[in-house]
């Protein structure tokens, strides 16, 4: 048992790594940003899409607009960590519950 | 794949919100029954929830030189099928579109109908598929996650493309565009997530096996034992 512990850790982590790399290195290499401006390259794919509509269709009326609008960048970002905070609390306390019923089930049985 | 608010016309809202609702009314139902039948899954739903809530709010750089997020409705879909996520999709796309002003009150049922429905679905059919054709539970769970975000975002660029045709390239031309900004700023990200799934079930494997076999998903067990088993008898030689 022992054993084993180490190399599935090794697995998980070489599969976190894998995944940050796949973000960091076209960050890190400024890949496709070239005549994007300092502080404007990586803008989002949403709002891109949005900017085509007006492209696409110059005479479409926007005819509804949302009733609540965070009043600036800062607001936005926070309200997106912290729906990203209270998801991952959530996935945090859910995995600790398991992880913690589950040592306790096996406690019993080894007793 | 957030649709702003009032950027589809008026009946294109409509047709995607009825469209949508019988879907998220059938999935309201299933988590209620999902709940009452089996208490103990109650964890993992909060585990299905909570993955798409982080995902979806997390915007990541990508090859293109610009940035999306994922959608992480597929870990959902392979736990508890489809019908699940298209209400818990849907309680996020609400949360962003009420909080946030990301996505709309008008377009939720578009969005929805890509994030909520399309992607866990195509993820749970990709899912069935692989595990039919005799692929690893891994590669099942790969294809899921990474199959359902970028489904999403194919349905959202045919959503615009339908409202807002192209005066020289019709609808076609249009859905062409609008699948440049978002399908291939996804590939990487839809790799990514189904990394990140094969991560998460390894560790649901290892934590809540009772669940997952009582959720019919044995195989996440048996092919862990597997590896082990062939892990150690390596290490024994």
């Amino acid at each position: 048992m022992a054993s084993r512990t180490p190399r599935r850790l090794a697995v998980d982590f070489a599969l976190l790594l894998l995944v940050v790399a796949i973000f960091a290195v076209p960050l890190g290499l400024r890949l496709n940003t070239d005549g994007q401006e300092e502080g404007e390259s990586y803008a989002g794919s949403d709002s891109s899409a949005a900017t085509k509509v007006e492209e696409i269709n110059p005479d479409y009326d926007v005819w509804f607009s949302p009733l609540f609008e965070p009043s600036s960048g800062e607001i936005e970002s926070g309200l997106f960590a912290l729906q990203a905070a209270v998801g991952a609390g959530t996935l945090g306390f859910v995995i600790g519950r398991l992880s913690g019923k589950r040592r306790r089930s096996e406690v019993p049985e080894k007793a | 794949m957030h649709i702003a608010e009032g950027y589809l016309p008026p009946l294109h809202a409509a047709a995607w919100t009825l469209a949508a609702a019988p879907f998220v009314v059938h999935g309201a139902r299933c988590v209620v029954r999902e709940v009452r039948e089996r208490p103990e899954s109650r964890l993992l739903l909060g585990a299905a929830g909570a993955f798409t809530f982080v995902l979806s709010a997390i915007k990541l750089p990508s090859v293109t030189g610009s940035s999306s997020h994922p959608t992480g409705t597929g870990l959902g879909a392979v736990l508890f099928r489809p019908p699940v996520m298209a209400m818990l999709g849907t309680i996020v796309l609400l949360f962003q579109a009420l909080l946030l002003a990301h996505g709309g009150l008008t377009t939720l049922g578009a969005n929805a109908f890509s994030m909520a429905i399309v992607g866990p679905w195509v993820g749970y059919g990709a899912y069935r598929a692989c595990s039919a054709v005799g692929l690893s539970f891994w590669v099942g769970v790969f294809a899921a996650l990474s199959l359902s975000d970028l489904a999403t975002y194919v349905v959202t660029s045919v959503q615009l493309g339908l409202a807002h045709p192209d005066p020289t390239g019709g609808v076609l031309g249009s859905i062409g565009e609008f699948l440049g900004i978002f399908a291939l700023t996804q590939i990487p990200l839809a790799v990514a997530e189904g990394l990140l799934g094969v991560l998460v079930f390894r560790i649901l494997a290892r934590i809540a096996p009772e669940e997952l076999r009582s959720l019919g998903l044995r195989k996440a067990l048996d092919e862990n034992d597997e590896n082990t088993v062939t892990a150690t008898a390596q290490e024994r030689d």
